[in-house]
């Protein structure tokens, strides 16, 4: 921790001038779930001067994922000889009726699993029964998609398919950018992400917006030197993409990247609250159109659908606080989640439930 | 909804005990004198682990609870229900680990029973153990005697003993040091007694739900805030890789080896001195205090990085079975 005390006093002598620059407050963003769980965590805000806001963004793959998507699924997952695998924290995600849990309950098959290739050996085990891996996730966890599909291919696994919703973290930090009641000063960008793609990858971010993308870790040096260096930037109005995280290089891993472009197409995808956002997604490629869960099974069209009075949209843009939520602790609650933001583990709501003081929600702003 | 379940359909059928007075030990008149009665059973996947197995712990588990209601362990029975299909030798080590245990407690076996069932997956065994106690002079612990300026002591790094039943469950292994704290604590409740006294207001070793459990009951049985002290509490390096790893918070971790004592305020120092001359406490340390009452208790750790965060009871993915 020796350099914690180092940090923050940076901190505090690069405040004022960002302040002076910014106006009346300073608002962040960070668009990172681990981000978001180990702000909260490690109760940073405290430590950040009254007026720095750090809000969270879209960055959990379950709070972006539409949920027509759930409902999708919840067909399938009813569906005769098709078993849902998917990653632990979708399986609660409310849909329109219920969520893929409550399905398994009333019979549907549904397996957690923990990493893709074993939908894969799900497939191996279970055939000739359809397996279909929701295959949700940013660029970090897209090349182990790939990697699925290819050892399903090289194993001959026809009984498995990929369901895709990946999403790409660039085009929704446009359209945040893009709405207007929305203000976001600095991006805290997320470090897993920017492993693959590399911190470059924010400076249209930069050109476009002229706003401060920098990438950092998740331990709390980590993230508290990302925000030091996002007011160092601010204060010397010379917005740059950058990272304090060394494990990341300018140009990531471009060997992820081709796998990607090998096996998926970029395409425009929905997100929750944001809407369509144009070459956002990651459709599979026609190389692996065989195994693409929409191709082989007939969809049922689902309509959008909000939970009346959840604000999960405006949390994951930054438009409020999760407090701000008329939801928020009641009934909204980890146990008994109305939308995505309280079920996921990486949620702003959940972590806020988790881990601020009841009363105030014990953010720190000034508003 | 364990609690629940406990709260809204076993105690009305059974009658008897108000659930806010439920401890894990319970103390029985017997004749002029009283005896400390508990019972907890055992069903952990897999029945080995490092550092341990279903037998030293369906022991030391029971001795424990007896230990942190200020008893002296006595005797305990031991009911086996074993899935056919169980490997002899298998059956041999655990029942050799838990005699081995109950020797180094310094209790006896002395009743049981044995019961074989058909098989349900993977042949397994249960263990039930029942233990009695001799309630020590001195001691007079209890939520109520709990009070503002209260001195939280832990004796060890967290969550050991989750993590090396993960660990194995998932066939990982991260660290060849990672071993479950399994273990009797009963001389560490002793000691303290012995010097202490009344001045030991609660006792308690964090299981299921890891330390956070065991603070918010606190919280919540006393009607107090607690804070805790991140940068106190000793820390493993193993165990803190592992966590890392399996994405789990070490707050809310099982153990099955520590103690957490609450004592007045003015004897933590002479309590954490105490634990240090056993070996049973490897890191005795304070790790906060007892707060003013509320009409909403709630448990706050100062962060290692000095701000604050609350600490909430853990639930479903955080609560893994592992005993």
């Amino acid at each position: 921790m020796t350099h914690l005390p180092d940090i923050l006093g940076r901190i505090d002598t690069l405040w004022p001038r960002a302040l002076a620059r910014a106006g009346e407050r300073v608002q962040l963003m960070e668009i990172c779930g681990t981000h978001t769980v180990a702000v909260s965590r490690g109760g940073l805000r405290d430590l950040l001067p009254g007026p720095l806001r750090l809000v969270s963004g879209p960055g959990c793959p379950v709070c972006v994922t539409d949920q027509t998507y759930v409902d999708q699924a919840i067909h399938l997952a009813g569906e005769r000889d098709v078993i849902v695998a998917t990653y632990g924290d979708m399986v609660r995600v409310p849909g329109r009726e219920g969520s893929l849990e409550q399905a398994r309950s009333a019979g549907a098959a549904v397996e957690v699993i923990y990493a893709a290739h074993e939908a894969v050996e799900l497939a191996r085990r279970k055939a000739p029964r359809q397996v279909v891996f929701l295959a949700i996730g940013f660029e970090t966890t897209a090349p182990a998609t790939a990697l699925a599909l290819r050892q399903a291919r090289a194993g001959r696994v026809s009984n498995f398919s990929v369901f895709s919703a990946h999403k790409l973290v660039l085009p929704a930090m446009h359209a945040l950018l893009d709405q207007e009641d929305v203000r976001i000063d600095g991006f805290l960008c997320p470090g897993h992400v920017s492993v693959i793609i590399g911190y470059r990858a924010y400076e249209p971010i930069v050109r476009k917006h002229l706003r401060p993308c920098v990438v950092a870790g998740f331990d709390d040096e980590q993230i508290l030197a990302g925000i030091a260096e996002i007011l160092r930037q601010l204060a010397e109005a010379a917005p740059a993409a950058a990272s304090v995280y060394p494990v990341v290089k300018a140009d990531g891993n471009p060997q992820a990247r081709q796998v990607i472009e090998e096996t998926f197409r970029v395409a425009d995808a929905p997100w929750r609250a944001l809407g369509v956002i144009p070459s956002s997604g990651l459709d599979l490629a026609e190389e692996y159109a065989e195994f693409d869960t929409a191709r082989r099974f007939e969809l049922p069209q689902v309509e959008s659908y909000e939970p009346p009075g959840c604000r999960c949209g405006d949390v994951i843009c930054g438009r409020c606080l999760p407090r701000d939520c008329p939801l928020f602790a009641n009934p909204c609650t980890p146990r008994d989640p109305v939308g995505p933001c309280m079920v996921s583990s990486e949620g702003a709501c959940a972590a806020h439930y988790k881990y601020h003081r009841p009363e105030t929600g014990k953010t720190n702003d000034a508003t | 909804m364990t609690a629940e379940l406990i709260a809204e359909v076993i105690l009305p059928a059974i009658g008897g005990q108000d659930a806010t007075a439920l401890t894990d030990a319970a103390e029985v008149a017997w004749g002029a004198d009283r005896v400390v009665f508990t019972t907890d059973s055992y069903v952990v996947q897999p029945l080995e682990f490092a550092g341990g197995d279903i037998g030293k712990l369906a022991v030391c588990g029971t001795v424990n609870d007896l230990a942190v209601a200020a008893a002296r362990p006595v005797a305990l029975s031991m009911s086996l229900v074993l899935e056919e299909g169980l490997e002899i030798e298998l059956l041999r080590r655990v029942l050799v680990s838990a005699g081995e245990a109950a020797r180094r407690a310094g209790v006896t076996i002395v009743t049981g029973d044995t019961k074989v069932i058909d098989r349900r997956g993977e042949p397994g065994m249960t263990i039930n153990t029942a233990g009695i106690g001799a309630p020590l002079p001195g001691g007079e612990v209890g939520f109520r005697h709990v009070g503002a300026g209260d001195a939280l002591v832990l004796t060890g790094p967290l969550g050991l003993h989750g993590l090396a039943v993960m660990c194995r469950r998932k066939g990982l292994s991260i660290a060849s040091s990672l071993e479950s704290d399994c273990q009797a604590i009963h001389e560490l409740t002793a000691a303290l007694l012995e010097a202490l006294g009344p001045r030991v207001h609660w006792m308690r070793d964090p299981t299921r739900g890891g330390l956070a459990a065991t603070l918010v009951d606190l919280a919540q049985a006393t009607g107090r805030n607690v804070e805790v002290r991140q940068r106190a509490i000793p820390t493993d390096p193993a165990a803190t890789v592992a966590a890392e790893m399996l994405g789990l918070d070490l707050l809310n971790v099982a153990n099955e080896g520590r103690l957490v004592a609450v004592v007045e305020a003015a004897a933590a120092e002479q309590a954490v001195n105490i634990l240090a001359a056993h070996e049973a406490a490897p890191a005795p340390v304070i790790i906060g205090n007892v707060g003013e009452a509320t009409d909403m208790p709630l448990v706050e750790m100062v962060t290692a990085a000095g701000g604050r965060r609350i600490v909430q009871m853990p639930y479903g993915e955080d609560l893994p079975r592992i005993c």
